[in-house]
């Protein structure tokens, strides 16, 4: 099944993540992740949302979610070239000094940081996107794996901030550049 | 002034001073504040259902803001059939509840309910009003979702002690209908492309287009087309017009489904596809293309794959439409459609289908006209004859038996010079009956026609055709009340009738009778409804007459 990305700007309401939630389970939508935080400006929210469906299935959760009175804006990243990344905590179980070393040097080909060290335990911190670091879990895996935490994936569009004013939440298209696809064939209705 | 003053206030501001309501704990400042408010009218319904329902009658016959009031808890879950209701016919519905004084909010207080958290499903947006100051901002916001765009309903939620706080804030005014925006030049000409290339086109036209009935019958004379509307779009089209083909889909006429079927241009406007309207959906419309019209993006391409998902006003599209229109020689198409549009059931000299086409035929055009839900809605759909937007009043995508009484109650009051009737089944009746003393009170004149087959006769019809006639719970006959006598026990005149003749001998004093009046019609008990489109068949493969009449 395949899945697409979606940034949704929204007002920091009480149940706004609630409604967002239960829009999708209502509808019969999957989500695969969902990411949210506060955004740089006061009282309006971030989130990233991670929507496994055909093409149909997804433009539909696009265009149910732009109706919500809460929600400013929803960006498809299809439409626009983005950047990704994904944040995991991973503790890995320690039996000895050789394996030590040895998965220290499997986290620097990661470029995994080691964010507390226990006799028994070393808790990494991988950041990059998801095959990255789904590769590091596997590699971890044959030591011992004891808890992990993924953060899911988190996306913004690209594009230089000195060109663009400013990002204001307003509704309407990005003002960020380059879009890579034209317009889908189901959005061909007018705006 | 408090919270409650301002609230109030708002209301007039906006322009809605009809009321329908419940009291209750939560909402005793707020109905004190009433008492100081001459300029709205309250009208106590005799449960919330009913006032939810009433509003929307009144919203469906003006096209405007319906509102109503109820307290927590049960006051409040009490409204939310008539919201889900009004969130699937798109009706502009303004629910205003009581709760609980926000430190006990989440505590389990005492008739506490998370109204806004059971309503997210079936409402367009909710509020729970912390400060009252918020209140006029948060009136106008909710006014203007609820009836902008495709219109819905739209719930406030005021805890008491916001309702008692101290007002200090500023009121605002009405915020204009918000726009949607043009269909682009491109798009209107590639649809009139598409219109002058079609050889059998038709025109369906949904609840949507209510506010664009001058624009629709332009756009249909104009190009000479079929036009079809569905439950919730009778009236938008004159049924008068030639043009016009009845109502598609489940118990849809002969000639609206065969045309859909055998269409190589459906025009959708102001309508969903919904399951009852299309049938099986692979087997919808299968030799046209579509192009659909709605004010909601979220709808093109939602159910059917449309070839030009126009986002638009129904009126904006359809007048441009007819714009510089050049009508085709659809003279074949249209040979075919007269022989399907003389294909009409014969209903029996006696039964639930001539007495609904006797009582729509007393109807004169500017009357209202509403009903409760299944076999007598469907009769009345198939055989009134509307000529005009908002006089029929239904509850079409949820279905809601209790329906009828009180829509029709809230019509008579919003639309005082027309005349309203009510044709109800005796099963839906008994659901909202207690709005009797309601027309009562306030002596509202509703002329209510109780359809009495003793049976819940859409399930029984189903059980009788697709479970063997096993029929199960759905005879009620035993247990009806008698009434004439209920109507007696309310102060209400009451006339009944067993046959034709009696029904022709009391339908004039009956529908003259000033105030309100109840009219029990005794119909035999096992009747069906055709023509009808069995479940998971597709549009062109409707049973067009009684199966059992055209054996006899």
């Amino acid at each position: 099944m395949s899945e697409r990305l979606l940034s949704v700007i929204v007002q920091d309401e009480p149940r706004v993540l609630t409604r967002i939630s239960g829009l999708f389970a209502r509808r019969n939508f999957n989500i695969k992740s969902l990411s949210v935080g506060r955004t740089e400006q006061r009282g309006v929210s971030r989130m990233t949302i991670v929507v496994e469906g055909d093409d149909r299935v997804v433009d539909q959760a696009r265009q149910q979610l732009e109706k919500l009175v809460d929600v400013i804006r929803v960006i498809d990243h299809r439409e626009e070239k983005y950047v990704d990344r994904e944040l995991v905590l991973v503790k890995v179980r320690i039996e000895g000094p050789d394996q030590r070393v040895e998965i220290r040097h499997i986290a620097e080909d990661f470029r995994a940081r080691i964010v507390d060290v226990g006799r028994r335990a070393l808790v990494f911190e991988v950041t990059g996107d998801e095959g990255k670091i789904t590769a590091f879990i596997e590699q971890m895996r044959p030591f011992g794996i004891l808890e992990t935490m993924r953060t899911g994936r988190i996306a913004l569009t690209r594009g230089s901030n000195a060109e663009i004013q400013s990002q204001r939440y307003a509704p309407g298209p990005s003002q960020t550049l380059e879009p890579i696809l034209p317009p889908s064939p189901s959005s061909k209705e007018s705006v | 002034m408090n919270g409650a003053d301002a609230l109030l206030q708002s209301l007039i501001d906006h322009g809605l001073t009809t009321i329908f309501g419940y009291p209750g704990g939560a909402v005793i400042p707020l109905y004190d504040a009433l008492t100081a408010r001459p300029e709205i009218r309250h009208v106590l319904t005799r449960h919330e259902q009913g006032a939810a329902h009433a509003a929307e009658g009144w919203a469906k016959a003006t096209g405007k803001v319906g509102v109503c009031l109820a307290t927590s808890g049960p006051g409040a879950t009490n409204l939310v059939t008539g919201l889900a209701d009004a969130m699937l016919d798109s009706v502009p519905l303004l629910a205003i509840t009581g709760n609980v004084a926000r430190h006990l909010l989440g505590t389990d207080a005492f008739q506490e309910a998370d109204i806004t958290g059971i309503t997210l499903p079936v409402t367009k947006h909710n509020y729970l009003v912390r400060r009252a100051d918020d209140l006029p901002r948060i009136l106008a916001e909710a006014v203007s979702v609820a009836s902008g765009g495709r219109p819905g309903p739209v719930l406030i939620d005021i805890p008491k002690d916001v309702q008692l706080e101290a007002f200090t804030g500023s009121f605002c005014p009405p915020r204009p209908r918000p726009s949607v925006g043009t269909v682009s030049e491109e798009y209107i000409e590639q649809a009139k492309a598409l219109l002058r290339g079609a050889r059998r086109p038709v025109l369906v036209v949904g609840g949507g287009a209510q506010e664009a009935s001058f624009e629709i019958t332009r756009l249909a004379r104009a190009w000479n087309l079929p036009t079809i509307t569905t439950l919730m779009g009778l009236g938008i089209f004159p049924a008068a017009d030639p043009l016009w083909l009845g109502m598609p889909g489940m118990h849809g006429s002969v000639a609206a489904n065969r045309s859909i079927s055998e269409s190589d241009l459906l025009i959708g406007v102001g309508m969903r596809f919904d399951d009852r309207v299309t049938g099986r959906i692979s087997g919808f419309a299968p030799k046209a293309q579509i192009i659909h019209v709605d004010i909601d993006a979220s709808e093109l391409g939602k159910l059917v794959r449309t070839h030009l998902g126009l986002r638009g006003e129904a009126s904006d599209v359809a007048a441009r439409l007819a714009e510089g229109a050049e009508p085709q020689n659809l003279h074949p198409w249209w040979e075919k459609i007269r022989e399907w549009k003389g294909r009409q059931v014969a209903h029996a000299a006696w039964g639930a289908g001539q007495a609904i086409g006797f009582l729509c035929g007393q109807l004169a055009e500017n009357d209202i006209l509403a009903t409760d839900v299944g076999q007598h809605q469907m009769l009345a759909a198939q055989l009134a004859r509307f000529q005009r937007p908002r006089r029929w009043l239904t509850s079409g995508g949820l279905g809601t038996m209790g329906f009828g009484l009180p829509a029709a109650l809230g019509a008579a009051l919003a639309a005082p010079d027309c005349r309203t009737v009510a044709i109800v089944g005796d099963g839906g009746f008994q659901m909202t009956m207690q709005e009797l003393a309601t027309l009562k009170r306030y002596d509202i004149p509703v002329k209510l026609a109780i359809l009495n087959n003793s049976y819940l006769g859409m399930v029984r019809q189903w059980q009788e055709m697709f479970n063997d006639r096993r029929y199960s719970e759905v005879y009620i006959g035993e247990s009806n009340p008698d009434f004439g006598i209920l109507a007696k026990a309310y102060g209400i005149p009451s006339w009944r009738a067993t046959d034709a003749s009696e029904l022709a001998g009391t339908v004039p004093s009956w529908l003259s009778c000033p105030g309100p009046a109840l009219l029990e019609v005794v119909v035999p008990n096992e009747h069906a409804v055709f023509p009808m489109v069995p479940q998971g068949a597709a549009l062109s493969e409707m049973i067009e007459d009684d199966p059992a009449a055209v054996q006899a």
